[in-house]
């Protein structure tokens, strides 16, 4: 079975993983103009992936909605979260640990 | 698929309370008044068919817990309530028995002190509890439809599937709800980050859509102050990566129905439609703290407006349950479900799989609504969970401050 991205917005410049991504052709299902795509790294299930290449400080752009900024570029088909976009109010959010979003900045347990 | 009319029309057998609503369990609740009690209270509840427990912890007594406890005291699926208490704390289990025994319930009190201590406080207790359930097996059985329930929504332990796929089934099943007369709370307004013209624009007039801006603000201004978001590292592992788009998802639970206005925690809904349940302190000398504890005091929240179930959304997979209102757990993603099978009620992933459309899946999930408000036990409640959470905090509630001091 071909590997899914389902993208909720024509606008958007991202879209969600249905499978574990690799690199390779993807299948966009949703209100997109593009039937299909380019992954160029793995992306997790439920991770998104970026629609095109966005510059450093682009709006990310989800059902039409600004759910964060990017504060380095991302290339059309890398994956999108905590390494690479940033929320517009949430400062402690860009201090997780982008696999787990456990949290690094607290040394209460040493 | 079932036949969507004959589901819309569904009846099945309620218990009618003195104010005319109609509850979908008839259960006796346990109260206690500090955490000093909850021992006592908890071993009395334990092995008595259909007794929950609720409680505050504080010795020093607070207007908004006290509100909560009244509320759930007096909420539809309870019959009578025995409130429990050590002897030295602040709230008067006394003064809760006399509201509830107002609202036409039986209910008694006791502090344990003048009962000699645990073993005796426990077998007083049963005693009571015990002949309550005798007392209220007469309460008149009625019959209800989808108009005469409230049903309460949360999500909990977010993932990216939530909002592609829990979230938006329970908001089609909110139409479908609202539509047939029924009545959708859904709350967690700190969770509508960025959303504030996409919330407003749902106000039924120009007066609620300036209620759902300040309400907007509030939560705005409260999340600024204390610097936290409402967002878990569970989120973050899960795909979601900002508040923002976890608001997104969360909001879709609301489904698309005209909003009628904004209640606080312990009011009732004023009629029937989709109501947004403001949970945020409000300003006070005092800070209460984080705005989300933990989803268990959001459920409590939602079941204190009168919710006679509650879906819950879980995308990463929870083990919680609730006192007095059934939990119902839906995930919208599949693997969760099959890890945890034994909880998860539902599985509103098979619309990401293509095995179901998003219609299909919130019309099977109200059949199970249905199921369960007849009297088919949820997973929670069938494995015993009855989490609750019941903090200090402020809110300004005019309507229900009679008799209540901050």
């Amino acid at each position: 079975m071909k590997q899914r991205l389902f993208v909720l917005h024509r606008a958007d410049n991202v879209g969600t993983a249905l499978d574990d991504l690799e690199k390779g052709p993807v299948a966009i299902i949703g209100e997109y103009d593009l039937k299909e795509t380019e992954c160029v790294e793995s992306v997790k299930f439920g991770h998104k992936m970026a629609l095109e290449d966005l510059p450093a400080g682009a709006e990310i752009r989800k059902n039409n909605v600004v759910i964060a900024r990017a504060f380095k570029a991302i290339q059309s088909g890398q994956m999108v979260h905590l390494h690479n976009i940033e929320s517009q109010f949430d400062e402690r959010a860009s201090t997780l640990d982008t696999d787990t979003g456990a949290p690094t900045d607290e040394d209460v347990y040493q | 698929m079932t036949n969507n009319k004959n589901l819309l029309k569904a009846t099945w057998q309620g218990y009618l309370r003195p104010d005319g609503r109609k509850g979908i369990r008839n259960l006796v609740l346990v109260v206690y008044t500090v955490e000093c009690a909850s021992f006592v209270a908890h071993a009395i509840a334990h092995g008595e068919e259909d007794t929950h427990v609720i409680g505050f912890p504080g010795c020093y007594d607070n207007a908004y817990a006290i509100r909560i406890m009244l509320a759930l005291a007096r909420h539809p699926n309870v019959g009578a309530v025995l409130a429990v208490g050590l002897g030295c704390e602040y709230t008067q289990p006394k003064r809760i028995a006399e509201v509830v025994r107002e609202s036409g319930r039986p209910a008694e009190s006791y502090f344990i002190q003048d009962h000699g201590g645990t073993t005796s406080s426990i077998d007083k207790g049963k005693e009571i509890v015990r002949r309550f359930r005798q007392e209220i097996a007469s309460v008149p059985r009625v019959e209800m439809g989808l108009a005469d329930l409230t049903i309460g929504s949360e999500c909990g332990g977010s993932d990216a599937t939530s909002g592609l796929a829990g979230n938006p089934v329970v908001g089609r099943l909110y139409d479908y709800l609202v539509d047939a007369g029924g009545t959708a709370i859904f709350e967690e307004v700190v969770e509508l980050i960025s959303l504030k013209d996409v919330l407003q624009s749902r106000g039924k007039d120009e007066a609620v859509r300036q209620q759902l801006g300040a309400t907007y603000d509030k939560a705005m201004q409260y999340c600024k102050d204390v610097r936290q978001w409402s967002t878990a590292p569970g989120n973050y592992a899960g795909g979601l990566s900002t508040i923002e788009e976890k608001s997104l998802g969360a909001y879709a639970k609301s489904g698309t129905r005209p909003i009628q206005g904004v209640i606080r925690v312990s009011e009732q809904p004023k009629s029937n439609g989709v109501w947004l349940l403001d949970s945020v302190p409000d300003e006070h000398f005092m800070q209460f703290g984080y705005t989300n504890p933990n989803d268990s005091e959001g459920i409590i929240d939602l079941i204190s407006t009168g919710a006679q179930i509650i879906l819950f959304v879980t995308g990463r997979g929870s083990v919680i349950g609730s006192p007095v209102a059934p939990l119902i757990k839906v995930t919208g993603n599949s693997r969760t479900y099959k890890k945890m099978e034994n909880d998860m009620d539902f599985d509103a992933g098979r619309i990401l799989s293509g095995e179901q459309t998003l219609d299909e899946s919130a019309l099977e999930l109200l059949q199970l609504v249905v199921e369960v408000a007849s009297g088919r036990p949820s997973k929670p409640e069938a494995l015993g969970h009855r989490e609750f959470f019941i903090p200090y905090k402020y809110q300004h509630t005019p309507s229900l401050e009679s008799g209540c001091r901050a």
